[in-house]
This record gives C-alpha cells, structure tokens and sequence, in this order.
C-alpha cells in the first residue's frame, strides 16, 4: 500500500471568485449535505494552488465547507487526479492500459523520458513540466494518447509527441485531439456504407 | 448493417455543432412535452417492452430498474443519476455523446426522471473528460434557458434540475454505489447491496442510477415506439448499439451497429479489419477489460449481444471490442489489464485489495521468465478466491481476464517459465473446463 501526504507550502486562501463559486456549487445539493461540494470544491482548489493541493489547500477546503479535515484528507488520497505533490506547469498523463499499450504507448513514455530527461512523476528544473503514466483515459479507439493539463491529444505517434512537446517548450499553440486529422473516432468508410444503403 | 433510418446518434462525430439549434434540427426535444404526457407508468412500460437492456456494462432491463422506484412519498424526493464515469478499458463511446449528443441525454434524462418521479438529476462524469463537462454544461444552460430544463421542464408541468458534478480519477466510482457514496463526497466504496439504490440511494433517497448511452436512447425509443427498438438484433438483444473497437485493427473506431452483429463483419466492415489479416487474429475481448478474452477462432461467428457473447464463456459488458493480433504479448496484454485493476481497487475487501496485488505480480513474474509451473495454479487459485467474494463486481473484472488468459492461451504462459519447467503443448486447463 502507497502512504500518501500532502507536501508543504505557503499558506492557501481560495479567491473571492472561487470563494462565490463554491457558494453556487453549495446550492446543487441538499441543504444538509455540504460534504457533496467536497469534489468540485477540490477540483477548484487545486486549480488555484497551481494544479496540486497543499495541506493548507485541504484545510481551507475543510474550513469552507465546515467538514473534517480527516474527510477531507481521506477524499484527496483516495481519488488519483488529486495531486499531493507538485506537477510542472505542463502534466502530461500517457495512458499505459491494454488499448493504449497495443498501439505503443511505451514508445511516448520513452520519448518524454527522452525529451523532458526526467523519470515519470519528477518535475524538470524548471518547473514546466512532468510526465507519468497512468491508466485508462477513455479515448481508446484512438490510441495511443495522453492527456496534458486538461487536454487530450490522441492518435499519436512518438514523433507527433515530441513536436508537440517541442512546441509547448516554447509556449507555441498546439492542436489538440487527434493528429492525424481524423474526425473523433468515426470509422473510416461509414459514410461510403451510409450512402450505398 | 445498420441502416441510416435506424441509427439514433447521427452527430456521434461532432461533424455538425453540438448546439440546441443544431440539436432541434436533428429532431431533439421534439414535442417532449406530448411524451411526457403519456404519463410515467405508459413511459415505464414502453422501455420495458422495448427491451432495451442497460448500456454499461451489467446489461440489467432499464424498465425493470425504473419500476422497482416506489411511489413517492410526500416530500421524499426522488433522484436520477447518470454514470458518466466511462472508464472501462476500451470504452470511449459515452464520450462521444457527451461532446457531440449532449441534447439527447439531457431530454432522456427529463423522460427518466418524470418517469421516477426525481425532481433532481445528477451527471457524474469522470474527472478526465474536462472538455466534454465543459461542453454538457453549456447544453445545460442552453437547456436552462430555452425552459426544457427547471421549473415547467419543456412544458410538461415537471421540474427537473440537472448537474454535471466531476469525479478524480477513480475507475471503481463506475459501480453504481461507489457513484454514488462519491455524489456525497466520500471515497468511492461500493455499499453493500441490499438495500439497492432504487431504494437507498444518493441522500439515502430512492434513486435510479443509468448509463449516458442508455439514456441518451430513451427519447428515441419514446418517439419511435418500443416495437421499433425490439426490431433490430433479436429478442432480449434489442436495439442500435455503439461499439468502440480500439487494439490490433486497422482504423479504431466508435460505431453505432445492430445488436447481435457477428464479430467478424463489425471489424472488418467498419475498422478496417485486423491488422495483416483475419488469420493474424489472436483474440478478442469483446466486452471492455472486465471480461475474459476469447481465441481467434472463436471470434468469427461471435454475435456481439448480451446472450450470444454468454454462451461463449465471455460477455457483451460496454460493447468495446480490444482485437489482439498475433504479433503482440497476449500475457502482457493481460498483465496490463491486472495492473489497472490492482491500482483502482478501493481497498475495501481484502480479497480483491491484497489478490489483485498477487495476480499482476505472479503475471510479472511469469513475463519475467522466472516463475515455475505451479505459479500458474496458484494464479488461478488466487484468481477463484476472487471471484465473488467481494462487495462489487471488481473482483470478478480483475479475476476474468486472468482466467480466460489461463483457459486459452496456458500455452503460451508455459513457454515463458523458467527453462526446467517448460511444457509446450499442455492446452489443457488443470482444472475442469465448467470450472472456469
């Protein structure tokens, strides 16, 4: 079993903005139940803390919805997008499972390892950036794929990893979703099968 | 195949936008309110008589799952909940409703929910898909906006609030209960059944919880009439189905198909095929990581339903198709799959928290080429003791695939034992066939 705990920091406050949101997020359920915020409340925390949480993060969450901080704490290591230690500016998820690995997942784990010269789960330097793998992302029919920050870039190839990291080195806009120009994950002939019908 | 009359998602692939207006001219939100006014107990009866079986994987009646709801009392609210936490390996075919049919899974839900009476309806979706939740929150303001949601919902007198709450990134909140204790803030521990969620549910309430897709169909079935639906595959079987096929094909891909559709014809008709041909074939497993695999020679006839796929030793589970040509490690293939079961086990039942742990590592051992011969008994032990011991149905999604790796493939996990142990040609199982 993996003991987790959170890393230090400077003292978390959420914004006002955040602060406003949560009240909205409070209202989505019952008026008794404030611990069903717990998840989005997270969620916003960790985006304002840099995308990982402190313990001063998971006690201004307890503190703001009035819920144990041992609840609190039991949530945020029992959920894996919650991060306890520090990601780099850029997070890049490689999908290791079945789908992924038949299609050669481990050739981009081993080009960011080549790329960023980091093992998985550190953080280069400078701070931009860290990789790791982790499992199922549910974009499978196209494969392989990995996930950075928030975002999703499939149908890849070791090469088309390396462009997009290169571009993100050098803050350049990239093109998320597939690379190879495919229109999500429609078959190839449907609209020859389609018309013929 | 399926013909373009048939088919329910027409904008699967997001080729138009995903917007109310868009969503208007392809026929959603079509005069809900005259559906809605046929009254729950004709709405329940017709899903039922439609057949239409659970898309998620369990594959349990919809309108049975609706009926079992008890009449509602007094100020006891009601809730629906919508899994959208597709994280079954394979699966990827929720996403695209999310992104591209949003509309018709937020008027399913209004149908559902006025047939459960649940004035409030949550989609919990996975923590991962922060585009696609970005794009069904719009849906919903559109729908907020338009009247189809809240106070009067689309006319029809029935209130209904929808919210879309994100989950972190835990496979296990998939279970029904484990979705639910997550709603309420917890961590995602699948409750022992009975009482069932239609009876204690989110907020100790009655509550239905069904998945995207199943929803997603509901408006359709209601417009088009269950004898529509009960027509396409056969019975039992019923309905247009999505299919995600993903692995060793040519073109991966998501499609909407006839249920009951042979395995050979939906790969090669729509992923192109198996790479380097239909005799490079090593097996399949047709239901999403949970289930056991089958051998190539078994995969040409296979009709992808829930019964046919039953009746050889595997199951239908979330329709997603993983093709494994002859050119990869099959045991690595499946020591992929017991690692992701090993890392997403809650932790609850030592069973699956510990035995999880022992079978990817025996597997490891195995691929390693240092394990003996009896290491494969054991695995098949540990695998047994599993199965069926455990509150959810995780253990048995970890077990399965380990055990249908041993029923067919023991072969080619006695060539990688240490030398002294090497059996080549032992195909028989040690343990009776009906066993497994």
């Amino acid at each position: 079993m993996t003991t987790k705990s959170p890393a230090a920091s400077k003292p978390f406050k959420f914004d006002d903005q955040n602060l406003e949101t949560i009240q909205r997020l409070l209202k989505q359920y019952p008026e008794d139940r404030a611990q069903s915020a717990l998840l989005p409340t997270l969620w916003l925390a960790q985006r304002q803390n840099d995308g990982w949480l402190s313990e001063s993060a998971l006690r201004e969450v307890a503190d703001v919805l009035h819920v144990p901080f041992v609840r609190v704490f039991e949530v945020a290591t029992f959920y894996t997008m919650f991060r306890l230690k520090p990601v780099g500016k850029y997070f890049i998820q490689i999908c290791r499972t079945t789908s992924c690995w038949l299609r050669g997942s481990d050739d981009l784990t081993e080009a960011c390892h080549s790329f960023l010269k980091v093992k998985p789960q550190e953080v280069t330097s400078d701070g931009r950036f860290s990789y790791e793998e982790v499992e199922c992302l549910g974009a499978c029919c196209n494969a392989p794929m990995v996930q950075i920050n928030d975002a999703y870039y499939e149908d890849l190839t070791p090469k088309d990893l390396e462009g997009i990291l290169d571009k993100l080195y050098n803050d350049k806009p990239v093109k998320v979703g597939s690379q190879k120009g495919r229109i999500a994950s429609k078959p190839h002939q449907l609209d020859a099968y389609l018309k013929k019908d | 195949m399926l013909s373009e009359k048939d088919r329910i998602f027409t904008n699967l692939f997001g080729e138009q936008p995903s917007n109310l207006k868009a969503c208007l001219k392809r026929g959603d939100w079509d005069k809900t309110k005259d559906l809605l006014k046929r009254g729950k107990k004709k709405i329940i009866d017709e899903i039922t008589k439609s057949q239409l079986r659970g898309r998620g994987g369990a594959g349990f009646l919809t309108g049975k799952k609706w009926s079992f709801v008890p009449k509602r009392e007094g100020n006891k609210p009601h809730y629906l909940v919508i899994n959208a936490d597709e994280s079954e390996p394979g699966t990827c075919k929720d996403r695209e409703i999310l992104r591209n049919e949003p509309h018709k899974l937020i008027e399913g839900a209004l149908i559902a929910a006025f047939a459960i009476e649940a004035e409030v309806a949550y989609v919990y979706i996975r923590g991962e898909f922060v585009a696609e939740a970005d794009k069904l929150e719009v849906a919903v303001k559109e729908a907020y906006d338009a009247g189809l949601l809240g106070k009067n919902a689309a006319g029809s007198g029935w209130k209904l609030d929808l919210y879309v709450h994100r989950g972190a990134g835990a496979y296990i909140c998939g279970e029904e209960s484990a979705l639910l204790e997550s709603i309420e803030g917890r961590k995602g521990m699948p409750r022992l059944k009975p009482p069932y969620p239609a009876y204690v549910g989110l907020f100790g309430a009655p509550t239905v919880v069904n998945n995207v897709e199943t929803i997603a169909v509901v408006p359709s079935i209601m417009r088009r009439g269950a004898s529509w639906f009960a027509k396409i595959g056969r019975a039992m079987n019923t309905g247009p189905k999505l299919f995600s096929i993903s692995g060793h094909v040519n073109a991966p891909c998501n499609v909407e198909e006839r249920m009951g559709i042979p395995l050979r014809e939906l790969i090669e008709k729509h992923a192109g095929g198996v790479r380097g041909g239909w005799s490079n074939l090593a097996a399949v497993i047709p239901g999403g990581g949970s289930v056991p695999l089958i051998p190539g020679h078994l995969c040409e006839d296979a009709p992808m339903d829930f019964d046919g796929l039953e009746a050889l030793g595997t199951s239908l589970g979330s329709a997603a198709v993983i093709v494994i040509d002859k050119s990869a490690d099959i045991v690595e293939a499946i020591t992929r799959l017991s690692h992701f079961y090993m890392h997403e086990s809650c932790g609850q039942c030592t069973p699956c928290r510990e035995g999880t742990g022992w079978m990817w590592r025996i597997l490891k051992h195995i691929q390693k080429g240092d394990a003996k011969k009896e290491d494969i008994e054991l695995l098949f032990d540990i695998s047994q003791n599993i199965k069926s011991h455990t509150i959810c149905a995780l253990g048995d999604a970890a077990a399965l695939p380990v055990q249908g790796l041993i029923k067919h493939f023991r072969g080619q996990m006695e060539k990688k034992l240490q030398p002294k142990d090497v059996v080549f040609k032992t195909q028989t199982p040690f343990v009776k066939e009906d066993a497994l």
